[in-house]
């Protein structure tokens, strides 16, 4: 029967090289090519944040070099090169689009999402694979965009990854305002398309594919994360649509949905040739609520895959079963519905009635709640365990370790009165480069090293994985913690040279500290990069269970062939933690093993 | 189990436990994109009204502006059609090939007069000064003091939910070949149902809160 099923699945299995490694419809190309896709971005990202940590450090400094790599981006004038000050909010503006959706929403959700779904609720493929191909290909267009749009007259968009109007809403504001930011609005059309045919793949696939004695609790804490991100996409991304399309109509045909009438542009108002105000009636708050309508739920679109990666890992490593499963599930869930309700706590300078203010800071705080019961939860896994370190291992504490230590900025963050003094500083790119981006990056690395037998059937190298993790995570601290203090002190987040004012030029100094760290952080990304392809060629072989571990995917040979499983698909019989079981013969008993098995029979 | 090819082999045999809502992963997957579209129309609700709070000049009667009667008419349309498309739904279930055929036919004849009335209705308030941006200086609807975010919101609102209307049309047409042709299941003409109904619920809040409330 097994041989059988497995000689149907080859003779159907696409050959020729384009069906099956280009417009694939199987689900482990599709998230390998979402995950490449996405550290590529990362790449570009990355080097624009060198850029701004340099011009940060020595703004003073002569840039003619940089001046001729970036002739858009630095005036040279007598031998002596400058950075633009447009051309700096085009670097942030784009380092946040591409890190948060292209990167960040990207290699977690769509990359391992893709990947892991159908292997780890035992299907053979996601519901709907021809959209799931489809996804990607909407995918890759707005990718495109994004960084095509790099090349046009005025540089890229330029108004901060929100957007804000009116930056954003009228075509002369900044110089990126213009076409880059026309493309800034198509690639996240693009993205926001492929976000929801995969979303809507996510969901159906985790709720009616699974295998035989699935239940919900039994699901691994990964499938929970990304059932939950899929929904919250799905419910909060269609919010920016409807923001994108009135900003549509604002930019080309001229009507007023964020543009007040009182607008000026470059000291003149803006009229018509009747002396009336050109727009009127417009709100650019009405911009920020449906952005940060998104904009929240997003950060966890970002963070929830990391926290599962970060549950499945733990137990593995540390052979313990997860300690507290529901509460886990339901602290994600509440995290999840939290996130919807919180958007104003973006705006507490925006003017907003104080008793609104209060309602936003108290769902704020409220969210702590969730997210401590997952940490003490972690913490009671590893408790008296036998830890053992392997990269992902380090990776997934590394994960524990931002989410505490952006955590606890966070709760500064969330209550209004405090928030108006380090609102748009410093210390709030401290607290989300730590918590979001630094958590979610860290998961993605740390699940690379875990399921890297599943995309390419071999391992990551150990040593060189351990040296990226130290030095990434010695530096990541070095970058971000130093950023709290001159957060405080009043450094300003989107300026691209701080000592024009007396009172920030003794932050020089620990401005260069942190970007002398920021650059070994950029520079030693190299040896993943190394590991990964070298390791995806001459890694050493992985068997089907490299790790020892007790999901699904783990059954079946790395990397899956096609269809997952060459006979049946298994069958499940308990929850994926059972690890150390003093009652069972070996010290972790795997879902698909039969009753028995448990027991020690 | 296999003989039937690919398919046999790639379809992932529901065994979870009770399929959730009964429902099929095309019926979830459906319902689920409606929730999406849906808050997508939430969005664009919200806007409005956020900006019609925010409006400093005093908002127009609407039925100085609009014959609410007309409109009411376009309601029925639209309403009308969502109860012969479920009795098509009803029919393709219990295998009537005709009659589904016809209840199709009508409703998709009933969108078909929608628009019409939509085309005639935006053609008439262009024809009174109605533009994208505001009222046209020395219109009739100006003399009324319409503010632009009304006639925005108007185009916007309307102009998307037609355009909703005319993707469901086309899917209700092709549902209705495929029918036609015996290649869809009853499946099918109720998830192209389901589409309609969302269509036509989307209205009646669009009714409700931009012409009469």
């Amino acid at each position: 029967m097994a041989t059988h099923a497995a000689h149907a699945e080859h003779a159907h299995a696409p050959q020729a090289f384009i069906w099956k490694y280009v417009f694939s419809k199987d689900h482990k190309v599709i998230g390998i090519q979402y995950y490449v896709t996405a550290m590529l971005m990362a790449l570009v990202a990355g080097l624009l944040a060198m850029l701004i940590r340099v011009q940060l450090a020595w703004p003073e400094k002569d840039y003619t070099w940089l001046g001729k790599i970036f002739p858009m981006g630095y005036d040279v004038g007598g031998g002596f090169g400058v950075m633009r000050p447009e051309f700096y909010a085009m670097l942030f503006t784009m380092h946040g689009t591409i890190m948060v959706f292209f990167v960040l929403s990207t290699a977690p959700v769509s990359g391992f999402g893709n990947l892991l779904i159908p292997l780890q609720v035992g299907a053979r493929d996601m519901a709907f694979p021809f959209l799931n191909g489809l996804s990607y290909w909407t995918f890759l267009p707005g990718c495109l965009v994004i960084l095509a749009s790099f090349f046009v007259e005025s540089g890229a968009a330029a108004g901060g990854w929100t957007s804000y109007p009116p930056l954003s809403a009228l075509k002369g504001a900044v110089p990126g305002s213009g076409t880059g930011q026309t493309m800034w609005i198509i690639g996240m059309v693009f993205f926001i398309a492929s976000f929801t045919m995969g979303g809507l793949n996510f969901v159906t696939t985790i709720l009616n594919l699974r295998t035989k004695g699935l239940s919900m609790f039994r699901l691994p804490l990964t499938m929970w994360a990304m059932f939950l991100v899929a929904i919250l996409g799905l419910l909060a991304f269609p919010a920016l649509v409807a923001a994108c399309i009135m900003l549509v109509f604002d930019r080309h045909y001229g009507t007023s949905f964020f543009i007040p009438a009182q607008i000026a542009l470059n000291n003149v108002p803006l009229l018509t040739q009747a002396g009336t105000p050109l727009h009127q009636g417009g709100s650019p708050l009405l911009w920020q609520h449906l952005f940060w309508f998104l904009g929240h739920p997003e950060v966890y679109i970002l963070m929830l895959p990391a926290l599962g990666f970060t549950s499945d890992i733990l137990s593995t490593f540390s052979r313990r079963p997860i300690f507290g499963y529901k509460s886990m599930v339901l602290a994600m869930c509440g995290i999840g519905f939290l996130s919807f309700i919180v958007w104003g706590h973006h705006m507490f300078v925006s003017g907003m009635s104080p008793y609104l203010g209060m309602a936003f800071a108290v769902g704020t705080i409220l969210i702590a709640v969730p997210s401590a019961v997952k940490v003490f939860n972690w913490l009671a896994t590893l408790y008296r365990s036998r830890i053992r370190f392997t990269t992902p291992m380090l990776w997934a504490m590394g994960v524990i370790s931002l989410f505490i230590s952006g955590g606890l900025s966070g709760v500064w963050l969330a209550q209004a009165g405090p928030d108006i003094h380090l609102h748009d500083t410093m210390f709030v790119a401290a607290h989300f480069h730590l918590i979001m981006a630094g958590a979610a990056l860290f998961g993605v690395f740390g699940a690379t090293a875990y399921w890297f037998p599943k995309m390419f059937g071999r391992l990551m190298s150990e040593p060189l994985g351990k040296v990226h993790f130290w030095f990434t995570f010695i530096t990541y601290y070095g970058t971000f913690f130093p950023m709290h203090y001159i957060g405080i002190a009043g450094h300003m987040r989107r300026i691209y040279d701080p000592y024009q004012y007396e009172f920030l030029k003794p932050l020089q100094p620990i401005n260069e500290l942190i970007t002398m760290s920021a650059l070994i952080l950029g520079a030693s990304q190299i040896i993943f990069f190394v590991n990964f392809f070298w390791s995806a060629f001459k890694g050493k072989k992985a068997g089907e269970n490299p790790w020892e571990a007790n999901g699904l995917e783990w059954t079946t040979q790395s990397p899956p062939p096609h269809g997952n499983w060459p006979g049946e698909i298994p069958e499940v019989h308990r929850w994926p933690y059972e690890y150390s079981n003093p009652d069972a013969p070996r010290d972790h008993v795997m879902q698909h093993e039969p009753a028995g098995a448990a027991a020690g029979h | 189990m296999h003989d039937g090819g690919q398919a046999a082999v790639m379809e992932a045999h529901w065994g979870g436990g009770a399929a959730p809502f009964g429902a099929t992963w095309q019926k979830t997957m459906m319902w689920i994109f409606i929730v999406t579209d849906a808050l997508l129309f939430s969005g664009l609700l919200c806007g409005y009204a956020f900006l019609r709070q925010a409006a400093i000049q005093p908002w127009p009667k609407q039925s100085e502006v609009f014959s609410i009667p007309f409109i009411a008419l376009m309601t029925f349309i639209l309403i009308t059609s969502s109860m012969t498309m479920g009795s098509a739904v009803t029919a393709a279930r219990l295998g009537d090939h005709k009659k589904a055929r016809t209840m199709l036919a009508i409703t998709i004849f009933g969108g078909l007069c929608f628009l019409g009335c939509q085309a005639y209705e935006w053609s008439h308030l262009i024809h009174e000064g109605a533009r994208l941006t505001g009222a046209l200086p020395g219109s009739t609807l100006a003399a009324e003091g319409v503010p632009p975010v009304f006639t925005q919101a108007f185009f916007v609102l309307t102009g998307f939910h037609g355009s909703h209307v005319l993707s469901g049309l086309i899917i209700l047409i092709v549902t209705l070949v495929r029918w036609s042709m015996r290649k869809t299941p009853s499946q099918g003409v109720e998830m192209a149902g389901l589409y309609w109904h969302f269509v036509d619920l989307v209205w009646v809040f669009i009714f409700t809160l931009f012409y009469l409330l």
